[in-house]
């Protein structure tokens, strides 16, 4: 025991001496006590509990570059004009404009979300496109970052990602109308479950939060692949209430344990349908729990545009450098709208109360550092809605025009190789059934014309 | 035509029946015996499993295993024995205890073209990833349009054991038999799982592999032809284990071998039983089923699982269903682990298992022999 001790004592010593050379922080008191052998662990005799990851009760702070009127914060920097992926590893982040053919781009795609919702959400109204609105910046900002080959995992929020590298309106409809040119899923997924292969965006799958531990199973195929390997990371989107679910924790758990460069992106809006962020949690929101797994970590404020930028563009390079997981939670808060009755302008200037406000909308919050700048105007912004609104409107027509695909494909990807009987048979019964009353009998002969080539692979 | 459980029928059985439980070492003999000439090979299930793993392990770089204590403990069983020394951490991963998490990642590696082997340590645990098998697993190749395979080999014994009670002795064939997307086979011998094992990792499907903890230590003879490195068998097929003309047993797993030792028992009395080895789960080969039965007229079904909507049930009813019924001359039975959560004492946990015993008095009542 006597010995244990002694020894204990020692390497204590030997730790603290390390510990000196490494950093120039001031030594704690209890190391005076020495360590858990297995740990860096300081022994205390203070009887002491903690429930903060800041230390004294403290809440993690917000990352934010831009304020309510688009101006940057003293002391921000802004993010570089440089694109993500020609980053040079080891940079150091220099106060850099960013320049105006990127800053147009990202406030486009941020102002053609809202567009592109409102139309399906009117035109459908069967609850089963999901809004977007108010989630622009994390969306745009962090779709800026990464680079076009980078994996992503989405929830269902997404679309801004995919539409940042390329995916058109066409294809946005054909999956939502399930017709024949939907290459996502030929049909087989509920609307806006995207997927494609060529933007390296995994096909969204409903059951929440799925998409969190297979992350680190992408990100550790890419650290497998000699052609990826420090050059691309998995990045996986999911909002505060999926982090609820047991597949997070797995998730952080398995990336930091099995290390690969998946980087979480935590999109946090104070709402899992009708449930407030306060039942979801009882902590620091998500970003506290990091930490807990040994992961870098930052909280952003996800209605600044720069600020996720900023923050993403960082994280995917540690995430690639280093080779491990980074966690970013992006706050996408509201403010204005309960505030109806609110009276503060009887003792606050309109306008303060209106730039106040204007801090939980991240399109108007950036618009106002493009007016800043001179590089945005009313009638643009008029013209580019309106093209928007065409582009879009023509693409749903067309969509909802378009046949099925082939009738032949309802029996296909169930398995890959050898098709099994079951199968087969099921193919052949509908062969039979068509044959029998496909061409003779009215309701069976509509419906095959809604089918690409009208179900002619069965009929001949 | 009421196929009947035994589970009932067995219990009542219990109490005039003198319980004898051959070693394994005997009924290994009895099966070596069983063979024309004796193989120059035998190998234990567990070797044939490992072998199978590193055989594909050397074929293919994409290959890697992981799950609890696969690497440097060698497998809970020692199923991954020499494969870490051999191939490295990057390709055999010991991972926390989270099977939601390695389930999920081993998904999502094979949705990004690597051929994960996730071992779970038995398939009791995997309920807690039962959402990465069957939701992201067996669906997204279909979900996707054909554009994401998922060729993931799901690994583990599954099955009653031994003194496990209830929550660790549960046979999984009819949960994830029941899965459209999904591959699921229930190998019996070393040749079995030599060659479904190597044919699962091939296969460009979600697969299921249910072993069993019971057999691992035991051996079978191997034809030369199975110790080869190309060594495969077409999953979705079964193997008629004996021919017979009077009654057919149908059985997976370790119930292969009490249908065996069944139908040496039944050769006394001069009933020639067919024994079949499912080996697949799915696809089912109900065709070979039918064949059988066509020439039989008579089925008896053997599992280690619940008889309620199980394997079983499931044969039953495509018998039934389809030509062959006309052929049956009795009804189907099905002998099957009671319906019942499995007992920890070790007096009823014996109860709750189909045995030689059991299967040879139910194959009489099919031929509608008195005992």
């Amino acid at each position: 025991m006597l010995r244990n001790l002694r020894i204990a004592r020692v390497s204590s010593q030997v730790t603290r001496c390390r510990r000196t050379l490494a950093s120039a922080a001031p030594q704690l008191p209890s190391e005076a006590h020495g360590h858990l052998p297995t740990s860096q662990s300081p022994i205390t005799p203070k009887l002491h509990f903690f429930n903060s990851v800041m230390g004294e009760g403290k809440q993690i702070p917000t990352y934010r570059v831009l304020d309510g009127v688009g101006q940057p914060l003293d002391g921000a920097v802004l993010p570089e004009a440089c694109r993500p992926f020609c980053l040079t590893p080891f940079r150091i982040l220099t106060i850099v404009q960013i320049d105006e053919a990127l800053a147009r781009r990202m406030y486009e795609y941020m102002v053609q979300l809202p567009i592109i919702d409102n139309l399906l959400y009117n035109v459908q109204r069967q609850g089963k496109i999901s809004f977007y609105h108010g989630e622009e910046a994390t969306l745009i900002g962090s779709a800026a970052a990464l680079a076009p080959d980078d994996e992503v995992l989405g929830q269902y929020r997404e679309m801004g990602v995919l539409l940042w590298r390329g995916f058109d309106y066409d294809s946005v409809m054909a999956q939502c109308f399930g017709n024949q040119d939907d290459l996502s899923s030929k049909g087989k997924q509920m609307p806006v479950h995207f997927g494609s292969r060529k933007y390296h965006f995994h096909p969204i799958s409903s059951p929440l939060a799925t998409q969190i531990p297979q992350a680190a199973g992408v990100a550790y195929a890419l650290k497998r692949d000699p052609a990826k390997r420090g050059r691309n990371c998995a990045a996986v989107y999911f909002g505060e209430g999926a982090a609820s679910e047991g597949d997070f924790h797995a998730g952080m758990l398995l990336a930091s344990t099995i290390p690969s460069p998946t980087l979480f992106i935590a999109r946090n809006n104070g709402f899992a349908i009708s449930t407030p962020s306060s039942e979801q949690y009882h902590g620091d929101g998500i970003a506290a729990r990091g930490p807990g797994y040994g992961i870098d970590t930052i909280r952003v404020d996800g209605n600044d545009v720069l600020a996720v930028l900023s923050a993403v563009r960082e994280a995917r390079n540690r995430c690639i450098q280093q080779g491990r997981a980074v966690l970013i939670e992006a706050m996408t808060y509201r403010v204005g709208h309960h505030s109806t009755s609110d009276d503060s302008f009887a003792y606050r200037p309109r306008q303060e109360v209106e730039d106040r406000k204007r801090i939980d909308n991240p399109i108007a919050r950036f618009r106002k550092f493009l007016d800043s700048k001179g590089w945005w105007s009313d009638k643009e912004e008029e013209e580019y809605k309106d093209k928007v609104k065409k582009e879009v409107m023509r693409a749903f027509k067309r969509g909802e025009s378009l046949q099925r695909h082939e009738l032949k494909e309802m029996f296909s990807d169930v398995y890959g190789g050898e098709e099994p009987w079951n199968i087969r048979e099921q193919r052949e019964e509908l062969k039979s059934l068509l044959r029998k009353y496909g061409k003779v009998w009215q309701p069976w002969k509509s419906e095959l014309q809604k089918y690409k080539g009208e179900g002619k692979e069965f009929l001949s | 035509m009421a196929a009947r459980a035994s589970a009932l029928s067995r219990l009542a059985l219990a109490s005039s029946k003198a319980r004898s439980a051959p070693s394994f070492a005997t009924r290994r003999a009895a099966l070596i015996r069983g063979y024309a000439s004796q193989p120059e090979h035998s190998m234990t299930v567990r070797e044939a499993l490992n072998t199978a793993m590193e055989e594909e392990m050397l074929r293919d770089e994409k290959v890697f295993i992981l799950g609890e204590e696969v690497a440097r403990y060698n497998g809970a069983y020692k199923v991954t024995k020499g494969l870490l020394d051999k191939f490295g951490e990057k390709r055999v991963v010991d991972t926390p205890i989270t099977e939601m998490g390695f389930a999920g990642l081993a998904v999502g590696a094979a949705l990004s073209g690597l051929r994960p082997i996730c071992e779970f340590m038995t398939f009791n645990f995997a309920m807690q990833a039962i959402d990465q098998i069957v939701n992201s697993g067996a669906k997204t190749y279909y979900m996707s349009g054909g554009n994401v395979p998922c060729p993931v080999v799901f690994r583990g014994p599954n099955g009653a054991a031994a003194g496990v009670a209830a929550q660790h002795s549960q046979d999984y064939a009819a949960w994830y038999g029941s899965i459209p997307g999904l591959k699921v086979v229930s190998p019996w011998s070393a040749e079995d799982c030599k060659g479904l094992l190597k044919a699962a990792i091939r296969d460009p499907n979600p697969v299921v592999f249910l072993e069993n903890e019971m057999l691992y230590g035991v051996s079978f003879p191997m034809s030369a032809e199975a110790m080869s490195d190309n060594f495969l068998l077409p999953i979705g097929k079964c193997k008629i284990e004996r021919e017979g003309s009077d009654v057919t047993i149908v059985a997976h797993s370790k119930m292969v071998t009490h249908s065996l030792e069944a139908a040496e028992e039944l050769a006394k009395e001069g009933i020639k039983a067919e024994v079949i080895n499912l080996r697949s789960i799915r696809p089912l080969d109900i065709d070979t089923i039918k064949k059988s039965v066509k020439k039989t007229n008579r089925l008896v079904i053997v599992e280690g699982g619940f008889p309620a909507f199980g394997v079983g049930s499931e044969i039953c009813a495509q018998i039934v269903e389809s030509e062959a019924f006309d052929y049956l001359d009795a009804p189907v039975e099905r002998v099957t682990g009671a319906d019942v959560p499995t007992p920890y004492a070790t007096n009823l946990e014996a109860l709750s298992f189909p045995d030689t015993p059991l299967i040879v008095k139910v194959a009489k009542r099919a031929l509608y022999r008195t005992n």
